[in-house]
């Protein structure tokens, strides 16, 4: 009990995460600098504010008002177009995600395979939708070709990275234990590694089909077809009320994705 | 006969797990491996079916040299070499009946597989053996649904239907409740007698592999220190795998004294 006596009235305060106090400071002071510098030379024309939010009051008025009506039949070719893009680069996009995927989980591949895949996920992830959209609209011309391609391409970056991620975090003992029976390369695969990230691979591609289709309305403005070209055909023309009516039903078709993918994901767990 | 002929294993941090390991396992024997944590049971038994790769030395089964074969021989010879995990080590979203049946994959074609569509004698074996364990009725719940000892069963149940002449076998009961614990040796011990099995047993119980085995042998630092019956197991032989303690208590004859529930 004495020692408890003597030990009391200790202080204790967590360390802190950078011990340098010099260091510390520089840091937090040199934050604060930059930051207020920064600020500073973002140059707001507050005249042209005032006279942009009129037309921003009517463009969010519109919303009141949507016309689904005088170009209805744009609207649907275009929703049309970028539902056939979201569906088709999705699945493409999965499917060449899954091989690369395997071969860049450092756990099941080999080193030369690795680098080479994770070198495509790279070079996928680094290049931005517009981007490539823009180099492949110029290749293939404008059109839904393009935005198809371009999406696939940006699904292979997204779906092969976070998929390898995935096999990386697997429980060994269970593959190791079908490793064991003698199964071949890919039965391995298939008992021993694809039950434990299925869902994630489910979860993830409908999430990938909601992104792909949010960047199809995107990609029309760069002229790679789908919704997004009838969205920009309106905004020129100041026709607030059709674009309204666009991004409503963008909205509603996400939400329903969102919607049925927790369903699905649900059931898979 | 299994022999192991200075089976060597040093990891590329530069531990020596496993030093000159001597061995013979005539057929239908089964052998318990004691000691301590770190001291190259796991590695022992992996080093033989080569999940880990052993650095020299060789592994006979029957005659075959395990440690220089190729891939497709060796995926062969793990056919011949059944194993049960520590932790059970199922597919935890597979059902029962896949992950037993993932016992013969190395029998099947991919396609079969893929499909889940196993030979019909295949499946016929499956029911034989989980009705062995105890489980014919839940062949298609899902792995995680199930108790420990019933996961151990299944585990069982999938090395077996390999129809291995070798079992090799990590732990089986660290994680069960004692008289689970009792009821899953039993069983294993029952099954290699009743198929002429023999089978290595890497355990942390003492008393309970004494009680099951007719033969020990204790693993100190990589190296076989003791091998003998379990009677010979004195508190010197502890002491010289384990290090002191009282081990006085630990080998009191234990009396047998479960039942067969499940």
């Amino acid at each position: 009990m004495s020692e408890a006596i003597t030990t009391s009235g200790r202080t204790w305060k967590k360390p802190p995460t950078i011990s340098s106090p010099t260091l510390r400071w520089v840091l937090i002071i040199g934050t604060a600098v930059y930051l207020i510098a920064a600020f500073a030379s973002i140059d707001v024309n507050w005249m042209r504010v005032y006279e942009g939010l009129e037309r921003g009051k009517k463009f969010i008025l519109a919303f009141s008002n949507p016309n689904f009506s005088d170009r209805w039949s744009a609207i649907q070719e275009g929703m049309l177009e970028s539902i056939v893009m979201a569906v088709s680069s999705t699945t493409v996009g999965v499917l060449i995600s899954i091989p690369i995927g395997l071969g860049a989980a450092r756990n099941i591949a080999p080193l030369p395979i690795y680098l080479i895949c994770r070198g495509i996920v790279a070079l996928s992830r680094a290049l931005h939708e517009i981007i490539v959209a823009i180099l492949l609209v110029a290749i293939f011309g404008f059109g839904p070709m393009a935005g198809f391609l371009t999406l696939s391409f940006a699904t292979i970056g997204f779906l092969s990275k976070l998929l390898a991620e995935e096999i990386e975090d697997i429980e060994k003992s269970q593959a190791e234990a079908i490793k064991a029976t003698g199964p071949s390369w890919l039965q391995w695969i298939n008992f021993g590694i694809q039950p434990q990230v299925m869902p994630r691979l489910v979860g993830l591609s409908i999430y990938r089909l909601d992104i792909n289709f949010r960047e199809s309305a995107i990609l029309g403005l760069v002229g790679a077809g789908g919704i997004g070209a009838t969205l920009n055909t309106a905004f020129d023309r100041y026709e607030f009320d059709t674009a309204a009516a666009i991004i409503i039903i963008i909205i509603a078709i996400v939400m329903a994705l969102e919607y049925g993918s927790g369903l699905i994901r649900a059931r898979l767990q | 006969m299994l022999q192991l002929d200075k089976l060597t294993k040093r990891y590329s941090t530069g531990d020596l797990a496993l030093k000159d390991v001597c061995l013979e396992i005539p057929n239908g024997q089964v052998v318990a491996l004691i000691g301590p944590s770190g001291a190259g049971k796991s590695t022992l038994i992996r080093s033989i079916n080569r999940l880990i790769e052993p650095t020299s030395g060789s592994a006979i089964l029957d005659g075959e040299n395990l440690t220089n074969l190729g891939s497709g021989a060796l995926r062969r010879a793990r056919r011949r070499m059944g194993m049960i995990f520590q932790e059970y080590a199922l597919v935890e979203r597979l059902s029962v009946m896949e992950n037993v049946l993932s016992g013969r994959l190395g029998y099947v074609g991919f396609w079969r597989s893929f499909f889940r569509k196993f030979p019909q004698s295949d499946i016929d074996e499956a029911f034989r053996l989980l009705e062995r364990v105890g489980l014919d009725r839940m062949a298609d719940k899902r792995a995680d649904e199930l108790s420990g000892g019933q996961r151990q069963r299944v585990g069982i149940a999938r090395a077996l239907i390999q129809n291995p002449q070798l079992l090799l076998v990590d732990e089986p009961t660290a994680s069960l409740d004692p008289k689970t614990s009792r009821q899953i040796m039993r069983l294993i011990c029952e099954l290699c007698n009743e198929r002429g099995l023999s089978a290595i047993i890497n355990i942390h119980d003492v008393a309970l592999a004494q009680m099951f085995v007719p033969r020990v042998i204790g693993l100190k630092l990589g190296e076989v220190v003791f091998d003998g019956k379990p009677e010979d197991m004195s508190p010197e032989v502890l002491t010289e795998i384990y290090g002191e303690e009282d081990w006085e208590a630990t080998i009191e004859k234990v009396e047998d004294e479960d039942d067969e529930a499940s």
